[in-house]
């Protein structure tokens, strides 16, 4: 894998790169997949266009997983990146090479938060509808944002208040009261809790950067202290029967017919798509797309598909119950600091257990920050006010 | 043995928004060139989201209310999975868990009398677009001209029993959904089309037989023959053993006269139905449904029973005009300027219905303003204008409709004149030149005079009352 897709030789001044989930006019955009090699967009996104107007400049397109479902990009029809000998994402190594400022990113699946936690960068995955979806690959609508990823929680904010904002063409577009508010300081995160359930059985190491992240925040006069997540803990459960759901269906236009991969051999307009989707599609999607058409089958659509839409309601009431006595929850973002080789190798589903750690905020839609490996999840159009801890805890590292 | 037939309905009805249903893109492709209305949205691309159209969710309504249902305040779309290249996206926004109206229905007259079919539900969706086969090059091609246009489907129960009945019910959907201005409802354009749910039992049974359901039927004459062959199929499969009916759908081919099975599928369809999360549910408060409510029309038989009885219209004037919503809005807006019900009636159903006629335009393509057609007919009626120019000034108005027809009419020289020293001068002209008409009248021909007549009112351009030049033509006549 490289790390970027296609690259703008015309970049100059501030340099961002956005992952190829995020269509482009005058790049190529390919979701990861060798389905869309060479598919060419009419449009920019909306959070693209924004930067523009901002005066950024876009470095290029950085490679992602099919569909960006996977751990870190593993998945990528250009195959996978590894630094030592463990799994790394495109787009972070980008952002450690100085390449570009910032990332913007499709958060479908958690891959751009763990992106992060593993390389020591900061990531925010924005309330759901602050951001438009306007011009990203859509892969499971319900909880995915475009995300940001910099090096320091400076740089974030900044990214994502460019990016945020009320847009007509995204129907679950947020108002732009409401957009402001996200983008606001708001009210300083003062009272934090740690949910036991979703720090068991992680590596040590993750387990001492909770402890250490609790320290700080004590440190610098926050309440830190442990509490029971309950049903938290089944949000990737239920996150991975509502993003297969919805990517079986959302994938589906990619059928040889109008554009995208077309099998060489086919006879009849079955085969077209049989062949072309056979011949295009990686593992790890095709077995979410057959997950997905089974929970929406007529046969399990109550048994599945609508108790998981119940779950995440009681999942979403479980956090407002959380913060009406806490400004922000702490949890990993990954199980590891380092996901080897090994570990992608001997199990091809490792990403719907990885997302344990990330699925919490997209099921529900709230936001989420990442910094020091480890996650900060907070109430709705809380992302400023996270953002702003961040920048309190360690004012040095943050880039003029 | 005695049998009946239960008829279930299910008809798509396209609706007349000028946009498609989830995109800018035009609506009317009826006549485009192929792909000609079409975007990223509705070409199925990634990244377009849909945001819906304000005005399908008005029309949905109004259709609903039209046909007596109870409107879901809260209605939501949902996603339908299939395969099918004329489906860009591989799904269908439609309405599976909550459409915009259900449980109304419609009352309709055969000659067995007054019956109510009850209407299940009405749900709004996109159109798909077209598929066109060049057998030449043994290739099909795609026109999404068509895709998310958007749909009304109507839902019937089973309350239809013939060919009668059916006729009966389109015919009465039709009307109503003209009259509140939602859809063209032309079956040969393809904005009307209806798929038939028939089965046979004997008379009185309360269980269902084995059911054929025709798709896509575009004429009434068609599904009415459908209608009548399937049951005597059916009648024939049960009382001879014929054949042994199974639940299928079947090809109606109209030049034979006859039914086909389709070929049945390897696996039946799961269409995968599930809320569309890209569109939020739409929320219907009470000030859009009065708002919705209010722009509703008269019934026809309410308009019907006041054409008669207040304003006198002859039965047949007045059906004639509540056959279109058009004609009636023209009709009651030129009765408010002219006060003379006769008089509008008859502008209407003679020289505003011939206009249509010779412009080959239906009565629902009529844009004239009723209140500019009252000025006009109070210019004829009050001799201002004459009858021939009247009908110049209509002709004008129809292909400008900012015309005002006073002003028009003394731009152009159309009103009568008084000045009788002009029709004198053009009486003596007409007569110099014509003397064998006069010496013809003289020696008793009366047609003679008619010509001469002819004559000044065409020098006249028709700005003369016809009264006061038969008088002085008679005079000069005689005097010479």
């Amino acid at each position: 894998m490289k790390l970027y897709t296609s690259k703008n030789e015309k970049a100059a001044g501030r340099k961002i790169v956005a992952d190829d989930m995020i269509l482009t006019k005058d790049l190529p955009t390919t979701a990861g997949s060798k389905m869309l090699v060479g598919y060419q967009s009419l449009f920019d996104a909306e959070a693209l266009t924004r930067l523009y107007e901002a005066g950024f400049s876009l470095a290029g397109k950085a490679e992602v997983g099919e569909f960006a479902i996977d751990v870190l990009g593993e998945t990528s029809h250009g195959g996978r990146l590894t630094k030592d000998g463990a799994l790394v994402s495109a787009v972070a190594e980008i952002l450690s090479s100085g390449d570009a400022e910032a990332a913007i990113c499709l958060d479908v699946n958690g891959y751009p938060r763990r992106a992060a936690a593993v390389s020591g960068l900061v990531a925010v995955k924005p309330t759901y509808g602050v951001v438009s979806r306007y011009g990203t690959v859509p892969v499971a609508c319900s909880g995915e944002c475009v995300g940001v990823i910099a090096r320091c929680a400076c740089r974030a904010a900044e990214v994502l208040g460019v990016i945020t904002g009320h847009d007509d063409k995204d129907g679950t577009s947020l108002p732009e009261e409401k957009c402001a508010l996200a983008k606001a300081p708001g009210k300083a995160v003062k009272r934090v809790a740690i949910i036991k359930e979703m720090t068991e059985g992680v590596d040590k190491e993750v387990t001492e950067r909770v402890e250490k992240f609790a320290d700080k925040l004590r440190e610098n006069g926050v309440l830190a202290e442990w509490i029971d997540g309950g049903v938290i803990s089944k949000s990737s459960t239920v996150w991975n029967v509502l993003m297969s759901s919805e990517l079986c269906n959302n994938v589906s236009r990619y059928d040889g017919v109008k554009y995208g991969y077309r099998a060489a051999n086919f006879s009849g307009i079955d085969e077209l798509y049989t062949n072309s989707r056979t011949e295009a599609f990686g593992k790890l999607l095709k077995t979410a797309i057959l997950y997905g058409s089974d929970n929406l089958s007529t046969e399990n659509y109550m048994k599945i598909y609508d108790k998981s839409l119940r779950m995440r309601r009681v999942i979403v009431e479980k956090f407002a119950e959380i913060f009406a006595e806490y400004d922000a929850v702490i949890m990993p973002a990954t199980s590891t600091l380092s996901y080897t080789e090994d570990m992608i190798n001997s199990d091809g589903y490792i990403s719907y257990k990885e997302n344990y750690y990330t699925a919490p905020a997209s099921v529900t839609g709230l936001p989420a920050v990442v910094s020091d490996s480890v996650q900060l999840v907070g109430p709705a159009f809380s992302e400023g006010a996270m953002l702003e801890l961040l920048k309190s805890l360690k004012k040095e590292a943050c880039e003029k | 043995m005695r049998y009946e037939t239960v008829i279930g309905l299910e008809v798509h009805v396209e609706l007349a928004t000028d946009s498609k249903i989830f995109c800018s893109c035009s609506a009317h492709s009826y006549g485009a060139e192929p792909n000609d209305h079409v975007c990223p949205a509705c070409s199925g691309m990634p990244g377009m989201l849909p945001v819906v159209n304000k005005r399908v969710v008005d029309f949905g309504m109004k259709a609903g209310l039209m046909l007596n249902c109870d409107i879901n305040r809260t209605t939501t779309f949902d996603k339908k999975s299939y395969y099918y290249p004329d489906l860009p996206a591989a799904y269908q926004t439609t309405q599976w868990f909550a459409p915009v109206a259900v449980n109304g229905y419609v009352e309709i007259e055969t000659s067995k009398g007054k019956k109510k079919v009850r209407i299940k539900q009405i749900h709004m969706e996109e159109d798909a677009g077209k598929l066109v086969h060049d057998i030449r090059e043994d290739t099909t091609h795609v026109d999404f001209n068509r895709t998310s246009v958007p749909l009304i489907e109507i839902v019937s129960q089973p309350d239809i029993s013939s060919a009668e009945e059916a006729e009966a019910y389109l015919e009465r959907l039709k009307t109503l959904l003209r009259y509140a201005r939602v859809a063209e409802c032309e079956m040969a354009h393809g904005t009307m089309r209806c798929d038939v749910n028939l089965s046979v039992r004997p008379e009185g049974s309360d269980k269902l037989g084995v059911r054929a359901e025709m798709k896509n039927m575009n004429s009434i004459e068609a599904i009415k023959r459908a209608i009548e062959y399937e049951t005597a199929r059916h009648i024939d499969a049960i009382e001879n053993g014929t054949e042994v009916l199974v639940q299928q759908t079947r090809r109606w081919d109209d030049i034979k006269g006859k039914s086909y099975a389709m070929r049945s599928k390897e696996t039946a369809g799961d269409y995968r139905y599930f809320p569309d999360p890209n569109v939020m549910p739409v929320v219907i408060d009470d000030e859009w449904f009065s708002e919705i409510e209010k722009s509703l029309p008269e019934l026809p038989e309410v308009k019907f029973a006041r054409y008669t009885e207040e304003y006198g219209l002859s039965q047949y004037d007045a059906e004639q005009i509540t056959k279109s919503i058009a004609l009636c809005e023209c009709f009651e807006g030129a009765l408010r300027v002219t006060g003379s019900p006769k008089d509008s009636a008859n502008w209407i159903l003679s020289e505003v219905m011939s206009t249509l006629n010779a412009r080959q335009m239906t009565y629902e393509m009529l844009t004239l303003s009723g209140e500019k057609l009252g000025e006009l007919i109070k210019l004829v009626s009050s001799g201002k204008v004459g009858r021939a120019n009247g009908k110049k000034i209509l002709s004008a108005m129809f292909d400008d409709s900012s015309i005002l027809p006073e002003e028009y009419a003394k731009e152009n020289g159309l009103i009568i004149s008084n000045d009788t020293s002009l029709v004198e001068k053009v009486v003596k002209e007409v007569i110099a030149e014509d003397q064998k008409s006069v010496a013809d009248y003289k020696s008793g021909k009366e047609k003679a005079l008619m010509a001469l007549f002819g004559k000044c009112m065409r020098n006249l351009k028709g700005n003369c009352d016809p009264q006061v030049l038969r008088e002085i033509l008679i005079r000069t006549v005689n005097e010479s």
